[in-house]
């Protein structure tokens, strides 16, 4: 797995990608910095990862577009398949590296805070438990898209619906309010992702959303899994 | 050793594979022949676990490639027939990703680099691979079925797109590594399984129709053995000679006074060839013993249906 994993690494740094989305995650997230932070003279965050979740649902299928298509289509897919590892072991290494550069994106949010720390002590709990949020939110949203990479063997078809899931997704609780029906609107509730992640701005650690991501994560890389098998036998 | 017992393949309603079964010894190299679309690709694919079978088992070294897929992988090497490569990594740094995906116990600097040096691309071990030619590409991927020495090697059509010289040395390379390991080796280039293989497993449309060793396969298919003459004389006398010879099938006249006799397997003609003709008083002046040709075998049974 481990193998996989810094394959996959490697393969965002030896194209441009791995780049290009740190650039870009650095920049929009420097921008709100400067503009919620530091020319509002606050210490509090909030703003800065409200505004980021747009970003980072736009940012992630750029992540996640080639993971499984681009092995298809060049048929390295061959190697991974014969090599003596499971195809669990496989999905799994190909979220961890995804999930690797995630991570790598949101830890500028540390540097950000210790800027902060020049100017008067931020709230801790409240930032770490956001940023947690945020890596969970994040790990759900890459299986989900590493998912969309499995079924097509075009990484832009695959960008494309994974952005237009990631906005759907973003749009969520407005369609709920467009919705008269009431258990509807409610289940629509239960898995908006914006719902789910506000739990954790507040500094708590909220255990059903931390489950909530946690899930659907687990369920989209089974499914991934089972679409690989499947493969095989058709 | 591999097993192959009862394989089927069905891609919808497209039997793929029918029933095919083979052994491949250890320190054998077998030949997988047969024309595009055979069938050849998918039991390769079956075998290294890539596909699964519809019905069927493959067995490596005695272990079951669907019960325990992981033991099973960690011991064949594979090279499919597009090599999997990862374009924008230097040959090396893939060397090394496929020594850590195949999990290999052995010391890795050293083993990359005896790897490169088997197959002769250690003079580009730090490019990157999609500025490479075919023909080094084409080596790299067998550097990785290599990688871990794993003792079954599975190779699909490995010398496609090679020049010549590479490819001699792609099937020295086939021969030295066939003392030690098991190798299944598919082509549609009949002499270069005539070079190599010590078996050749014939397919045509997912079935079997061939299984010998490859000196007798012309025999095998035939039914027995071919004598090619040339004899002077007039050809009703020959023909009268040779036909009267015991064990002798058919007679058929060539151009001028070549002659080709058909006869029964397990039966040595010549002696009685000698006589007859010398006692029809027509001299003969060359005489040469040989099946069918590598070719001619698989003209017939792949046009002229398995009679």
């Amino acid at each position: 797995m481990s193998a996989i994993i810094k394959r996959e690494l490697s393969s965002y740094f030896n194209s441009a990608i791995g780049y290009i989305v740190l650039a870009v995650f650095y920049f929009f997230s420097g921008m709100f910095f400067y503009m919620y932070c530091l020319m509002s003279n606050t210490t509090s965050m909030t703003y800065v990862f409200l505004s980021m979740l747009m970003i980072v649902m736009l940012l992630v299928p750029i992540i996640t577009m080639r993971s499984f298509s681009e092995e298809r289509k060049q048929k390295t897919d061959q190697a991974l398949l014969t090599a003596p590892i499971s195809l669990t072991e496989m999905v799994l290494g190909k979220f961890l590296g995804a999930f690797l550069l995630y991570c790598l994106c949101n830890a500028i949010y540390l540097l950000y805070a210790i800027i902060l720390v020049f100017y008067a002590s931020p709230d801790w709990a409240v930032l770490l438990t956001t940023l947690l949020g945020m890596l969970l939110m994040g790990a759900a949203l890459i299986a989900i898209d590493l998912f969309v990479s499995v079924l097509t063997e075009s990484q832009v078809i695959a960008a494309v619906i994974s952005i237009g899931v990631g906005l759907l997704i973003y749009m969520l609780d407005s369609i709920a309010s467009l919705i008269s029906v009431e258990w509807i609107t409610n289940a629509l509730h239960t898995v908006s992702f914006d719902a789910h992640f506000s739990n954790f701005i507040n500094g708590i650690i909220n255990v059903p959303s931390v489950l909530f991501f946690v899930s659907v994560a687990a369920i989209f890389l089974f499914l991934c899994v089972r679409v690989l098998d499947k493969r095989r036998w058709s | 050793m591999i097993e192959v017992k009862n394989l089927t393949k069905r891609y919808g309603g497209v039997k793929a594979l029918d029933d095919i079964s083979f052994t491949a010894e250890s320190g054998e190299v077998l030949g997988l022949l047969g024309p595009n679309g055979a069938g050849k690709s998918t039991t390769m694919n079956i075998i290294t676990g890539y596909l699964g079978a519809t019905s069927g088992a493959v067995l490596i070294d005695g272990v079951d490639i669907l019960e325990e897929p992981k033991k099973a992988k960690a011991k064949i090497g594979y090279l499919p027939e597009i090599p999997p490569l990862y374009q924008d990594m230097t040959v090396r740094r893939y060397l090394e990703f496929i020594f850590d995906l195949k999990k290999v116990r052995l010391p890795k600097k050293a083993h990359v680099e005896e790897v490169m040096e088997i197959v002769k691309i250690s003079d580009v071990a730090d490019r990157v691979i999609k500025n490479l030619s075919k023909g080094y590409r084409q080596r790299v991927g067998f550097a990785g079925a290599l990688m871990g020495n794993p003792p079954v090697l599975i190779l699909d059509e490995p010398t496609v797109g090679l020049d010549p010289k590479q490819i001699i040395d792609i099937r020295r390379l086939i021969q030295s590594l066939g003392k030690k390991h098991t190798i299944i080796f598919s082509s549609h280039v009949l002499s270069e399984v005539a070079a190599v293989c010590d078996r050749v497993v014939m397919i045509n449309n997912g079935k079997i129709v061939a299984d010998s060793a490859t000196e007798t396969l012309g025999e095998t298919v035939n039914g027995g053995g071919v004598l090619s003459l040339e004899v002077e004389g007039s050809s009703n006398t020959v023909r009268e000679a040779l036909g009267a010879v015991e064990g002798v099938k058919r007679v058929t006249k060539g151009v001028g006074n070549a002659y080709t006799v058909e006869f029964e397997s397990g039966v040595d003609v010549r002696r009685g060839v000698f006589y007859a003709l010398a006692k029809a008083n027509c001299p003969i002046l060359s005489m040469r013993s040989g099946g069918l040709t590598l070719e001619e075998s698989f003209l017939r049974l792949t046009e002229g249906g398995e009679d």
